[in-house]
């Protein structure tokens, strides 16, 4: 393929260096403290002014199976999960061999000298470090030395590749808060291992680092911690969450920033956290929550997600706002809990029984992710109904570059809420007040919270068939008027909701649909495409139900291809439900294999096609 | 006769019951109104909480002032959280079953208590599925007999035991054929700072009514044993004699404890010798109660109040739905030296 080619040329020609612009594998056992040495190098590359990914697979266990870190530098600033990887430090001696043997030829191995192993491969590089000696040497206490050993391949990688030592120092103190003997205690391994490397190492391949200028202004950060600022920037007052990998890290982001939403006098929070005792309760606690009139919010992942579907299902036909984040991973069952999937879409956009359908929120970055963040909420309280919001472990769990966050530009709205004053002008305007009436013609009802002192606030909320005053009813004609309200305010969700982002040249005849995370891939994949002559336009869906513009990108293209990370292609299978026309030239690429989508999958999926074309 | 706030008793009615006539569930519902009336609860700050069951269509039926919310079915209790918790300025009184409590809910009833959140629980307890035409549920008794089920194998659950187990701080049981005891338990049950539990025999009229079985009228009528005589002496009442403690009650003949706002209830020892403030006690009494066959009623568990739920939480005073916009969102300036820290 194209890339590979072009890469494995740039490898022979090991004169030509290669600058900025290559990935580095960091391979090493779950628990053994290898993330501090990964934060560390792919802080050092961002302050170096590099473009800069990073990606952790990493297997669903506590400590001793293989773990893997990905670290992309991209002068082109592609963040991408890239499908070939020039540099593995392989530090697990269990997966070492083949890690050895994924590499290109002309790849480079670090690895420990420690071990008794044989070269398996003739056309890689090997450099061999004494781990335990340098360890041993910098006098670190026994219980830290396993974990600290991991600095090693720091101070080998900064030696080898040109990362100076001051940024190693400068990144280890972030990583802990600035405390000096921490800091010391790693630098003095890495700093060791970087002499030791320097004298004894003879370069002989051709990657380097390079300062740049293409960091600058910019954050580095995850998606969850992410969602999670968004949700505090909000007005998120009460969350109810029970643990589940990839979700986490969304309510610890909540903890971690509490600090913004506390009283200064009391030192008491606006937020409360509720650790429910199974998702089945921490979805009641939300809605309970929006009921009451907070801002709610959970966060899960597909198997929580299963269990909440009967109470969605109550939210959606009670009206009540809340906001669930499914930070998706591989289903179906418990599948791979570690690993990332968009293949939630379908059994979300319509979770629970009967006619049921939810508006969904599609964040495509991390920047999307604080921005739906605080939005969902809009969404939610002015639609009053549960807004979804569909990460997924690459866009949630792993550090994306971006542009520093926008503070939100429009006031809290509460939507459709009456207080006791607005409810007596409400009476004596329109002559009444039915909670589920449709007043404005749009679908949307006003509400009323408990605690409002006006005699005739109060209604009953029920799961129950009901009519426009909330009075519970068998009838049919109060069944069919309201479920056609329900559908009405739903099919005006397509305008309200965030629109897709759109590169189009109408002379351009060939169409990519996606929306999520895959974006990296997809801007990387165009970009080949091109190369190899294959022009693209790209629109990426942010919300469902589908945009109009989505109906009408996807009939104006010669061939459309719907590019996703789950098995099933449910975007695609979205489109054809929605749209009745003949949609032969509309093509489903599904990707599905576990991992975070690469450009490579793309542009050979695409180019497979494109070919018999 | 108006109360406090001018209303009169009916207006603290609901709808019109749909229940089978003679249901025992009315008379809770009564009892409710009654209750609300007498201690002239503004009804704005009530909310009225059920799951799914003949029980959970109750709320509809009382306090009309209220906000209600049916959930589904057995998972009220996380609803109640999420509202108590959004608002902890509401008087939240929840109804639910035996089935809704003791089958499909038992884990959000055990952790409700655990939590302490501030409600009254009332369970109306009837030992047999109604609505879906008489199924045993988990506290019909072992050896029962129904018509198309046969015999209960398996042994009743006592909810009172697992509610003084699960932690909570105020726990009844009583028939709801006894309209004055019911009545002043859910009075005190809404002074009461905390889960309060009450566990309430309703005899079920069309599927679990016969004189033979123990959730029925006849039955209630002939064994009911109260432990004490109740009454509820609200807000303002001067106590008879200083503060009882623990094991003092052998001796005396009357117990008085003061409730969170200020009201007292007295506690008329009968023939049963029960302290309500000893734990150990509290569930020795309903064990020998299970094995002697004894329906004992009255105020079985209570202790001093202990932090709530959002109080444990360190959430702050102010119901988090009356906070101002400008304490829900940081500034721009947090942002910014936010995303500083990121750079």
């Amino acid at each position: 393929m194209a890339v590979e080619a072009q890469t494995n040329v740039q490898m022979q020609a090991a004169n030509q260096p290669v600058v900025n612009d290559f990935a580095l594998m960091v391979a090493t056992k779950n628990g053994s403290g290898s993330q501090t040495s990964n934060a560390v190098i792919i802080r050092s590359l961002f302050r170096m002014g590099i473009p800069v990914s990073g990606k952790n697979l990493f297997p669903s266990n506590i400590k001793g199976l293989p773990t893997w870190y990905t670290i992309r530098a991209s002068k082109d600033g592609y963040v991408a999960r890239k499908a070939v990887i020039e540099v593995a430090v392989t530090f697990n001696q269990d997966t070492a061999a083949e890690d050895i043997a994924n590499l290109p030829p002309g790849g480079v191995v670090i690895i420990p000298s420690d071990w008794k192993w044989g070269k398996s491969r003739s056309d890689v590089i090997y450099y061999e470090v004494p781990v335990k000696e340098l360890v041993t040497q910098a006098q670190i206490p026994t219980d830290f030395r396993d974990r600290i050993s991991n600095m090693v391949y720091v101070g080998a990688v900064a030696a080898l590749f040109d990362i100076p030592m001051d940024m190693i120092r400068r990144a280890l103190l972030d990583q802990f808060n600035n405390k000096e003997k921490p800091t010391q205690m790693n630098f003095g391994v890495a700093e060791l291992a970087y002499q030791w490397s320097k004298e004894n190492l003879v370069k002989s391949d051709p990657f380097r680092f390079e300062p740049m200028n293409a960091t600058q202004g910019k954050i580095l950060i995850e998606g969850n911690e992410s969602a999670a600022l968004g949700s505090l920037f909000g007005g998120l007052t009460v969350v109810a969450w029970y643990p589940i990998t990839p979700s986490t890290s969304v309510v610890d982001g909540v903890l971690e920033n509490l600090n913004l939403r506390r009283d200064p006098e009391t030192g008491k929070s606006t937020v409360a956290i509720a650790q429910a005792e199974d998702e089945l309760s921490a979805i009641g606690m939300i809605i309970g929550a929006g009921w009451a009139g907070a801002r709610s919010m959970t966060a899960t992942s597909g198997p929580g997600l299963s269990l909440m579907a009967e109470f969605a299902g109550l939210a959606y036909y009670a009206e009540i706002p809340c906001v669930i984040w499914d930070i998706t991973r591989m289903g179906p069952s418990t599948g791979l809990p570690t690993r990332t999937s968009q293949g939630d879409l379908i059994f979300t956009h319509f979770l629970s029984h009967g006619d049921t359908r939810h508006p969904i929120l599609l964040p495509g970055t991390v920047k999307e992710c604080f921005e739906f963040g605080w939005r969902a909420f809009e969404y939610s309280d002015q639609l009053q109904t549960p807004i979804f919001v569909l990460s997924d472990l690459d866009l949630g769990m792993n550090l994306w570059m971006s542009d520093p966050f926008d503070y939100p530009e429009q006031p809290i709205n509460r939507g459709k809420l009456l207080d006791a004053e607005q409810l007596s002008a409400f009476i004596s305007e329109k002559g009444d007040w039915g909670r589920y009436k449709d007043y404005d013609g749009d679908g949307v009802g006003y509400r009323t919270i408990p605690g409002t002192n006006h005699p005739r606030a109060a209604y009953f909320t029920r799961g129950t068939g009901h009519n426009d005053m909330a009075v519970y009813s068998e009838r049919g004609d109060d069944w069919v008027k309201n479920m056609t309200r329900l559908r009405y305010k739903i099919e005006s969700a397509r305008a309200s909701l965030p629109q897709p982002v759109v590169d189009r040249d109408p002379a351009v005849k060939i169409g990519i649909i996606s929306y999520g995370s895959n974006d990296s891939a997809i801007a990387e994949g165009r970009d080949l495409l091109a190369a190899a002559g294959v022009q693209t336009n790209y629109m990426r869906i942010r919300a469902l139900p589908l945009a109009q513009s989505v109906h009408e990108f996807a009939l104006t293209h010669d061939r459309v291809y719907v590019i996703e990370n789950n098995f099933d292609g449910q975007m695609a299978q979205i489109l054809r439900m929605e749209i009745s026309d003949d949609m032969r030239h509309v093509k489903s690429l599904p990707c599905g294999d576990t991992l975070p989508m690469s450009a490579q999958w793309v542009f050979d999926q695409v180019m497979a096609i494109e070919k018999q074309a | 006769m108006p109360n406090a706030l001018g209303l009169e008793r009916q207006d603290y009615r609901g709808a019109t019951s749909t229940l089978c006539p003679g249901c025992g569930h009315d008379s809770i519902s009564n009892q409710i109104i009654s209750a609300a009336y007498d201690l002239s609860l503004p009804m704005y700050r009530v909310i009225k909480l059920s799951g799914i069951g003949c029980s959970s269509k109750t709320p509809a039926y009382f306090l009309k002032g209220s906000h209600g919310f049916n959930a589904v079915h057995g998972r009220m209790p996380s609803v109640a959280t999420g509202a108590t918790l959004a608002n902890n300025d509401l008087v939240a009184i929840a109804v639910s079953g035996d089935g809704d409590t003791g089958s499909i809910g038992f884990g959000q009833f055990k952790h409700l208590i655990r939590r302490n959140v501030p409600l009254v629980y009332i369970i109306e307890n009837n030992g047999v599925y109604g609505l879906t035409k008489g199924q045993f549920s988990a506290t019909s008794d072992e050896g029962q007999e129904l018509k198309y089920y046969g015999r209960n194998e398996l042994p009743a659950i006592d909810l009172c035991l697992e509610a003084i187990i699960g932690g909570a701080t105020f726990v009844a049981r009583s028939f709801s054929g006894d309209a004055k005891q019911v009545q002043t338990l859910i009075k005190a049950a809404i002074s009461h700072r905390g889960t309060a539990v009450l566990d309430i025999i309703s005899p079920c009229v069309t599927f679990n009514n016969d004189p033979k079985g123990n959730k029925s009228y006849d039955y209630g009528k002939k064994n009911e044993i109260a432990l004490h005589e109740i009454d509820y002496m609200p807000k303002g009442y001067v106590p008879e004699r200083e503060e009882i403690t623990v094991g003092d009650y052998d001796a005396g003949e009357m117990i008085e404890v003061e409730m969170h706002d200020g009201s007292f209830i007295k506690l008329k020892k009968l023939e049963q010798s029960h302290d309500p403030r000893n734990r150990s006690s509290a569930i020795a009494t309903l064990e020998k109660s299970q094995t002697d066959q004894l329906f004992l009623t009255g105020l079985i568990y209570y202790e001093e109040p202990r932090p709530v739920y959002g109080e444990t939480l360190g959430i702050v005073n102010t119901p988090l739905v009356s906070l101002p916009a400008e304490k829900l969102r940081p500034s721009q300036d947090a942002l910014a030296k936010l995303m500083q820290s990121y750079m």
